[in-house]
């Protein structure tokens, strides 16, 4: 027997990494000049179409902690999204709170449907599990459409509070303000489990689980773990919502532009970074909105449409794979 | 159970609907044995592995390990208390680079540093120091059996399946896969070898048990378990 030795090739430096203090600190040093920048530009459209990028910054974040890290692909974002945005219907009318404790509280019931979807789902995979939660969202729509409390299948108005907090000018602002911060948040959030040892775990069964399991991964608790945050914050991002039109109603809540923008956000940035779903989500959201305001808000989802078979044709792993291929 | 005896399978029994894959398997493995299991296709070798690493619940009888009851317990539980394995076909995490693959059983393991400096350790003891921050589809067929290796020895196992580990390599990369199990063997990891590669179960192996159907027909000295009649005829035919 020989002792075939390979030739020594010179070690790749790892690459360089900010902490995660650093970049806590970068978004909310990010947060502040964005949250700055708009009060400076002070108009009421300036405020809607950021809130409007924003919660698709968060939602495609969110999706991505389960679809893109985890590797398990939900088709029911809108559930989730939704479930926020009526939590903010039904606490502010039970319990007359307003929008921070009601985000928290949207943060509560997506996290436990999120972790619920996981139990439920625990078996299923690849496109069983995208048709599992493809029928969460319907169910939970059924539900939505026969509870009278919070408005049934006629919607919910949401009168916007008359005392704007300090120091913003209109609620508006506010809102906006308040999206910027979860906005950032979100990031900072995936960023932090992208680069975590959860991260890891996430990554080892997104490609193979039985191996993951035979390295000593508990791929169910990580699992859940991954449905249970993805849900909250799916929830978070539709909570604003009804106080951004001051008004809700299921078939829009629950509407497909949410599901398919969840999904192709970040399959257009790129699902393996925490900056993918961030530049999809932008760039699409922006799209959409000069869309909106140019032709006709029905053609959204056209456009959502073209750029993702433009993607998937060109670019499979999204933006930030382009310029990783180009390195 | 004896303190050198570190693995006992008694009666293991699996089916798949109205196949039976394994019955009754009868095994006791020794702290620091190295030990053959070869059988022909279909003998039941690769259930026989995925039960005692929890990949499948066995239907009848089970495994003992260092004293331990194993039923029940997931594969990962399994692998954090030092049961490792490979896979007959090389299962790297694709989206990782090479380092970050050790990372994985390192940082989950529970069972040495989950440094980076330690994974760099893991990857020169198979000879990919040099390739950490490649990503697994760079690798060669042979890199790619060294990286399955240490990801399983980066959980410092006290026993290693090994299977098929040499399946597909030339001559000279089954000598270069050899010498790291003999390496690791020789660190105090017992390793049960599960190989058609005959040359290398031989040189290898200590101890030879032969699967047939789903039953050991054979458990003793390589050599004489070679000349048995029955192994003969399993691998060749009457």
């Amino acid at each position: 027997m020989s002792d075939t030795t390979i030739p020594a090739m010179p070690t790749l430096p790892a690459p360089r990494r900010t902490g995660h203090p650093a970049f806590w600190l970068a978004s909310a040093a990010v947060a502040l000049v964005s949250i700055l920048a708009l009060r400076g530009i002070g108009s009421e459209y300036a405020y809607f179409a950021a809130t409007f990028i924003l919660q698709y910054v968060v939602l495609a974040t969110a999706w991505n902690i389960l679809g893109g890290y985890a590797g398990y692909v939900n088709f029911g974002a809108a559930a989730f999204f939704a479930a926020g945005a009526y939590t903010t219907v039904a606490i502010g009318k039970a319990l007359g709170l307003s929008l921070l404790p009601c985000i928290g509280f949207a943060a509560l019931v997506g996290g436990v449907l999120g972790l619920g979807t996981g139990i439920l789902t625990l078996r299923l995979r690849g496109a069983y599990f995208a048709i599992a939660t493809l029928c969460l969202s319907v169910v939970l729509q059924t539900i939505v459409v026969n509870w009278d409390y919070v408005g049934g299948s006629r919607g919910a108005y949401v009168i916007r509070p008359r005392e704007v907090p300090w120091p913003f000018e209109s609620y508006s602002g506010y809102l906006c303000a308040v999206m910027v911060v979860l906005a950032a948040a979100a990031v900072a959030i995936a960023r932090s489990i992208e680069k975590s040892r959860l991260g890891l775990g996430l990554a080892a069964l997104r490609d193979d689980e039985a191996a993951a399991e035979a390295a000593g991964v508990p791929t169910l608790r990580l699992k859940l773990i991954a449905t249970t945050i993805s849900g909250a914050m799916m929830a978070v991002a539709g909570a604003p919502l009804p106080l951004l039109g001051s008004y809700v109603e299921p078939n829009s809540a629950f509407g497909l532009s949410y599901a398919v923008n969840a999904i192709a956000m970040p399959l257009i940035g790129g699902t393996g970074s925490w900056a993918g779903p961030l530049i999809g989500a932008v760039l699409l959201a922006s799209l959409q909105q000069a869309a909106t305001v140019t032709i006709s808000s029905a053609a959204n989802l056209m456009i959502v449409g073209v750029v993702l078979v433009v993607f998937v044709c060109a670019a499979p792993h999204g933006i930030i794979g382009l310029f990783r291929r180009q390195k | 159970m004896s303190p050198d005896i570190v693995l006992r399978a008694e009666g293991v029994g699996k089916r798949f609907g109205g196949f039976t894959a394994l019955s009754g398997v009868e095994l006791e493995v020794r702290a620091g044995e190295r030990l053959g299991l070869i059988g022909p296709n279909g003998s039941g070798k690769s259930t026989f592995t995925n039960c005692l690493a929890g990949a499948f619940p066995s239907h009848d009888g089970g495994f003992t390990f260092k004293g331990e009851k194993l039923a029940g317990l997931k594969s990962h539980e399994r692998a954090r208390r030092g049961l490792a394995r490979t896979f007959q076909l090389p299962r790297p995490f694709r989206g990782l680079t090479v380092l970050e693959n050790i990372r994985v059983p390192l940082a989950y393991g529970g069972r040495d540093d989950a440094t980076a400096e330690r994974a760099m350790e893991c990857l020169e003891s198979v000879e990919l120091a040099a390739k950490a921050h490649r990503m697994p589809k760079e690798l060669t067929q042979v890199e790619l059996r060294r990286l399955e290796l240490a990801r399983a020895t980066a959980l410092k196992p006290e026993l290693l399946i090994a299977d098929e580990a040499m399946a597909g390599l030339s001559h000279a990369e089954v000598d270069q896969i050899l010498a790291l199990l003999f390496r690791l063997n020789a660190g105090g990891t017992t390793i049960i070898m599960i190989e058609h590669v005959m040359r290398a179960v031989t040189e290898f192996s200590q101890r030879l048990a032969v699967l047939v159907a789903g039953r050991k027909v054979a458990d003793g000295d390589p050599r004489e378990v070679l000349s048995m009649p029955e192994v003969e005829e399993a691998y060749l035919g009457r």
